[in-house]
Formats: structure tokens, C-alpha cells, sequence
């Protein structure tokens, strides 16, 4: 995370050029209402990024409008200083669980075999180590006994390490999450975490999603603080703290958090 | 008679109508999977209803243009281009409007049928032109079907297959997560105009065969059973192929075993009838078979809890649960347990306990997460893991 005040415009070519992913002047609207504002975001190589922030603050839109997911009213996305479309492989995406049709008929290996479809192509042949790579990642979540279960007879958290799974078949440089911890246990919170870190030390770049303020100076090196626009951003031990906090979140910040002693500073 | 019609004995045209039924019927089933696993299937009724202004209009042009007007190429290709202007109406209200997709379908399915309606019966008062038999595109007439609509359907259902087995992954895709489809790059408007670019071949096809309002039950029908019958999205589609393949073959026989048996509504009974039998016996997800594992889950429930109950000599007050546990020979019927049922019941008390400890435990989280109250521990852990944990339960009692 880069929080110089860039106005040279080829100054910040080279920023985004170094960045793996970089956002400028992001505004997405659902109707008259901006649910994202102006949002600028820097992603800095091999850290883990969290973006945090209330309620209705945009968090996932933010993360689906770079994406490309949905199609936002202004803004510029790079990838490694490159367009979205070009660099599409680079990119692995877990989404938010509520977004999928659980009774679809697929079992636990083919929603991981599916993070390889783009390399696939439309009729590229499953091969063994195509295979052997879905085991793989299959393994690195701790779900290598699930493989053949219907995926909807898993648990919320099993679900989610599935995704996981999916997203590293992808084999990306770039793992970006929406609510990766929502509505799962604490085993698997902790296994998700070690898979995260694991990939960050690998020299790969994550973003997430993240609701619990109290876990975000642990899980995480950066942070950016989202209010529908940027509060503020940057690692974590300059940018988390009470202060930022409370101009996020408000009044509301005591309800949000439990422990307020946690919050680095 | 019914088996002369099944080997194909009945004559010519019987045999036509036989093989190109089946040929529909494949094709039905494969398209209309993905659009039964996206849940748009309504959207292939507004198609069909879409379809029938254009046979009006197209009937109109060819007599107007000197013709009798009854070319199927002709009439087919009127229905396409009015049932993908009905498709792109609807895709149109759905996203660039505040309707809903049920509403959009309504809308485009009510005003196109009703308009295709008032075309059929203008042409009725026409005197040009021989419209006799137009009406057939509502329920379908094989009556008169050419080997050149034989060949037509063994075309489009190769067409249908090797597109389907193209666009197969994009397909799944779009249907279990279209958020993970459109982030890893797929166009999700491409893959369900090309899902609905497919649905309508089928049904412009089949319109001769089954007729408009019929058509969808052949798309639908066969999908809903296969559902039925497995858990993996590839193999609904080869079901589904084979269930309405199955369907149209063996409804156009029945049909030809009596003059006043109609083709398609007969195919789309004997889809019903290999529907309802999956509905009742799949062995999974049938009805019989989730209301005998619920029974047979909720025995061993009742056998679990009153074992503990026995073990922490507790009363047991459910009937069901004393006749459950008499019948197995595990307490007597003044309620005193026998020594096999103190058996079980120290047995299931153990694994309870055993439980306990690996669930209050991080280092067996793996292995917590398979406790459902009734598996035995020792089908989920190693007899070294067993020794570990009973060394935890016999701790404390050392230390008391």
C-alpha cells in the first residue's frame, strides 16, 4: 500500500505498473446513490490486504466492480499495470457464499476442476494432472475426504474451504475474497488464515473482505478503511487505528467491536 | 400391436414419426438442462409462445408472394425470428427494466400468443393460400410428416449435441456461481444467449411434432427427472437425453397403435409417467427413499439416547423409544436393560465421552467436524488416537 499523494500522471503509471492490483477514481452506483465513491486502492505485492469498513460501506461492491463483475459509472482497474482483460488469469476470486445455487449437481472435485476451466478452455481434455492438481489443493484446505460429497451437503465452513480450493486450481498471483470468514467455524477460520499466509509468503497478493475488526492486525499487513469512500489506507500498524476507526465507522464503532484494546496503533 | 409399433412394424410414416420424435426428444432433454439448472426454465415457454405470430406473418408473406404457403422451412423460419424477438424482449425487460424475469415472461409469452392468435384467425378468413393445418403448430400434427422433417430433426438434434457438448463448462458455470463465471471472464449474456439461441432450435423444430404449448413440458420434463437420478451436472445431461429420447419414442409408438391418439400430448405422458416413477423410487432423492431414511435416522436417534439414557440410569419416558429398544433385545419390557443392552449402553456412554474430549480439542478439528451424535468414534480415529483421548478421560479421576 503506497499513501504518497501521487499527482504526476506518469508518476502513477509507474505505481500501478508496480502494483499487482490498482484502482483509480472507482465510483459504482445502484440507482442515484454511489454505493462506492472516488475509491483509489494499491495493492502492494506479497501482502494481505483487508478492506473494512460498516455495513453498506461498498466492501464487496468495490471488490465485483474491480473485478469486473459489475460495471461501475467511472474508474480504471490494472492488473499488474496491464487491462483486466488481459490479465484475467492472474486473478483468482472466491465469492461470497450466498451467491451460489447449493443444490446445483456437481460434486466437491468438479467445483474445484471449475478453477481450471479458463485454462481448460472449451473443450481442452481433463488430463491426470489436471486431476492431480484439483486433489492437490483439495488437500491444502484439509477436503480431500469430501472429494466426491454433493457439494451442498457440506458445512457453511466446508463450503468455503471448497471455494478456497477452487480459487488456488486457479493458480493465480493475485487471490481476492468476499467475506471469506462469514458464517464458518473456527477451525476452518484458522485453516483459511494458514492457506492465505501461505500464499503470501509465496510472494502472491491476497485481498479480503473482512468483518471482525478484532482479527484484522493479525490475519493481515495492510488495510484499507472503506466508507463508501476511502477513509484510509495502508499497513495496518500506521492506518488501524482508533482514530481511522472511528471516522469509518462513525458512533457505531463501539457496537462493532468488541475489544477496542486489540486495535494496533 | 404396441410392440409391432416399438420395432417399428406399424408402416412407413409411424416409423418417421417414431425416429423423429426420439431425435426431439434427445435434443429436449440436452438443452433443456442447463436452462432447468439456471432456473429460467419458463423463459423456454415464452419462446414457444413467441413462435406462433411468426408462422402467421411468414404464411401471410409466402401467399402474398405467390406461394400456397405452406413451406415448413418457410413457416419454421417465421416462428424463429419471432420467438428470438419474443427471447430478446425478455432479456431486454429483464435487465434494462425494473421487472422481474416472471413478469417479463408473462408480459412477452400473453401479448405474442394472443397476437399469433388473431394472425391464425385472419388467415382463416383468407381465401388464398391452403391454411388448412397451421392450427397444428398449437398441439402438433404428425399426421403428414416427411422424411425431409425426419432429416431436419436429425440434424438439429446433432446440432443441439455438438453445441451442448461445446459450451458444456461455460454452461455449468453460468448456472452453479455466475459471479465466479463473469470474474474468471466468461460473458454471462453470451452463455445464456447462446443457452436460449439453443432452447430455440429445439423448440422451433419441435413445433410440428409436439406444438407450442407442449414443448416445454419436452424440455423441462426430462431434466427434472434426471435430476432425480444423480449429483453431477454431465450426467443430468445425458439422463435428461435419454429420459426425453425415451419419451418421444415410445409416446410416438403408443400414439400410432390408435388413429385418434394424438402424438405429442401422449410423448409428453409418457415423459410424466418416467417423471413420476423417479419422483417416487430414485433411490436418493425420491420420495420413498427420504421418508425411510428419516424413519430409519430417527430409530437410531431414539436407540442412541436411550442407550445413554440407560447408561446414566435415566428413566426412559417415549413409547417408541422402550418398543424400539425391546425389540432389539436391550431392556426388558419393565424397562430393566439386559446384559447386552448395559453393554451397548457403557458402549455408547464411552463413545460419548470419547467425543467430547475431541471436540473440545484443536488438534482433532478435522476430525470433530464428522460428529453427528451417532457415529462411532472408532470409525473416525486411529486406535492410537483412542489410546491418546482415553489416557484424557482417566487423567482427572487420577488426579481426584
Amino acid at each position: 500500500m503506497n499513501l504518497t499523494l501521487v499527482t504526476d500522471h506518469d508518476t502513477d503509471q509507474a505505481v500501478r505498473a508496480a502494483s499487482p492490483l490498482a484502482v483509480r477514481g472507482m465510483t459504482v452506483s445502484y440507482g442515484q446513490t454511489p454505493a462506492i465513491f472516488s475509491v483509489d486502492m494499491t495493492l502492494r505485492t506479497g501482502a494481505m490486504t483487508a478492506i473494512v469498513g460498516p455495513n453498506g460501506a461498498g466492501k464487496s461492491t468495490l471488490l465485483k466492480a474491480a473485478l469486473g463483475v459489475i460495471t461501475p459509472l467511472a474508474g480504471l482497474v490494472t492488473v499488474f499495470g496491464g487491462a483486466m482483460a488481459d490479465m484475467r488469469d492472474r486473478i483468482a476470486y472466491v465469492p461470497q457464499r450466498t451467491s451460489v445455487d447449493w443444490d446445483f449437481p456437481v460434486r466437491v472435485i468438479d467445483v474445484v476442476m471449475m478453477g481450471m476451466y479458463r485454462r481448460l478452455g472449451l473443450l481442452g481434455r481433463i488430463r491426470g494432472r489436471h486431476r492431480a492438481l484439483a486433489r492437490d489443493c483439495l488437500d491444502r484446505v484439509g477436503m480431500t475426504h469430501f472429494a466426491h460429497r454433493q457439494i451442498g451437503q457440506l458445512s457453511g465452513g466446508q463450503q468455503q474451504r471448497v471455494f478456497l480450493a477452487r480459487a488456488l486450481a486457479q493458480q493465480a498471483d493475485i487471490y481476492v475474497l468476499d467475506e471469506p470468514f462469514a458464517g464458518v467455524d473456527a477451525a476452518t477460520e484458522k485453516a483459511i488464515v494458514a492457506v492465505l499466509q501461505g500464499l503470501r509468503d509465496a510472494g502472491k497478493t491476497v485481498l479480503a473482505v473482512h468483518h471482525d475488526l478484532a482479527t484484522v492486525p493479525d490475519y493481515f499487513d495492510d488495510v484499507v478503511l472503506l466508507n463508501t469512500q476511502v477513509v484510509a489506507a495502508g499497513p495496518v500498524a500506521d492506518t488501524f487505528t482508533e482514530e481511522n476507526l472511528n471516522a469509518a465507522y462513525g458512533g457505531r464503532l463501539t457496537t462493532a467491536r468488541a475489544d477496542p484494546e486489540s486495535v494496533a496503533g | 400391436m404396441l410392440a409391432d409399433a416399438l420395432l417399428l412394424q406399424l408402416g412407413y410414416n409411424a416409423t418417421l414419426v417414431a425416429i423423429g420424435a426420439g431425435l426431439l426428444g434427445v435434443a429436449s432433454g440436452v438443452a433443456g438442462t442447463f436452462l432447468f439448472l439456471r432456473k429460467r426454465a419458463l423463459v423456454s415457454d415464452a419462446i414457444s409462445h413467441a413462435t406462433l405470430p411468426g408462422v402467421g406473418l411468414a404464411f401471410v408473406v409466402m401467399v402474398a408472394m405467390g406461394g400456397e404457403g405452406r413451406s415448413l422451412f418457410g413457416l419454421l423460419l417465421g416462428a424463429g425470428v419471432s420467438a428470438a424477438i419474443g427471447l430478446l424482449c425478455v432479456h431486454w425487460l429483464t435487465r434494462r427494466t425494473r421487472l422481474g424475469e416472471d413478469a417479463a415472461i408473462g408480459a412477452v409469452l400473453s401479448v405474442f400468443f394472443g397476437f399469433g392468435v388473431v394472425m391464425l384467425t385472419v388467415i382463416q378468413t383468407m381465401n388464398a393460400g391452403r391454411q388448412a393445418g397451421l392450427e397444428g403448430f398449437l398441439l402438433g400434427s404428425t399426421a403428414g410428416m416427411l422424411r425431409s422433417d425426419a432429416i431436419l430433426l436429425a440434424v438439429s438434434a446433432a446440432a443441439v449435441l455438438a453445441l451442448v457438448l461445446i459450451l458444456r463448462r461455460p454452461l455449468a458455470l453460468a448456472a452453479f456461481d455466475p459471479g465466479y463465471a463473469e470474474a474468471t471472464g466468461w460473458s454471462l449474456p453470451r452463455i445464456d444467449l447462446a443457452m436460449m439461441g439453443i432452447v430455440l432450435v429445439v423448440t422451433v423444430v419441435g413445433l410440428k411434432v409436439v406444438g407450442l404449448i407442449l414443448i416445454v413440458a419436452l424440455l423441462i420434463v426430462p431434466a427434472v427427472t434426471a435430476r432425480f437420478w444423480t449429483e453431477r451436472a454431465d450426467h443430468v445431461v445425458i439422463i435428461a437425453g435419454v429420459v426425453g429420447g425415451l419419451s418421444g419414442y415410445v409416446g410416438a409408438a403408443v400414439s400410432a397403435t390408435a388413429p385418434a391418439l394424438p402424438t405429442g400430448p401422449i410423448v409428453v405422458l409418457v415423459g410424466f409417467g418416467i417423471f413420476l416413477f423417479s419422483l417416487l423410487f430414485s433411490p436418493r432423492r425420491g420420495v420413498l427413499a427420504s421418508v425411510l431414511t428419516h424413519l430409519r435416522y430417527q430409530r437410531r436417534v431414539h436407540v442412541r439416547q436411550g442407550l445413554l439414557a440407560l447408561a446414566q440410569g435415566q428413566p426412559i419416558y417415549e413409547a417408541l423409544t422402550q418398543r424400539l429398544l425391546t425389540r432389539a433385545g436391550l431392556i426388558l419390557p419393565d424397562g430393566v436393560p439386559t446384559a447386552e443392552g448395559q453393554a451397548a449402553a457403557s458402549k455408547a456412554l464411552l463413545d460419548e465421552t470419547r467425543w467430547a474430549i475431541v471436540r473440545g480439542d484443536q488438534a482433532y478439528a478435522l476430525a470433530a467436524t464428522r460428529y453427528d451424535g451417532l457415529t462411532p468414534i472408532e470409525t473416525v480415529l486411529t486406535p492410537d488416537q483412542l489410546f491418546e483421548i482415553d489416557a484424557k478421560i482417566s487423567a482427572p479421576e487420577v488426579v481426584a
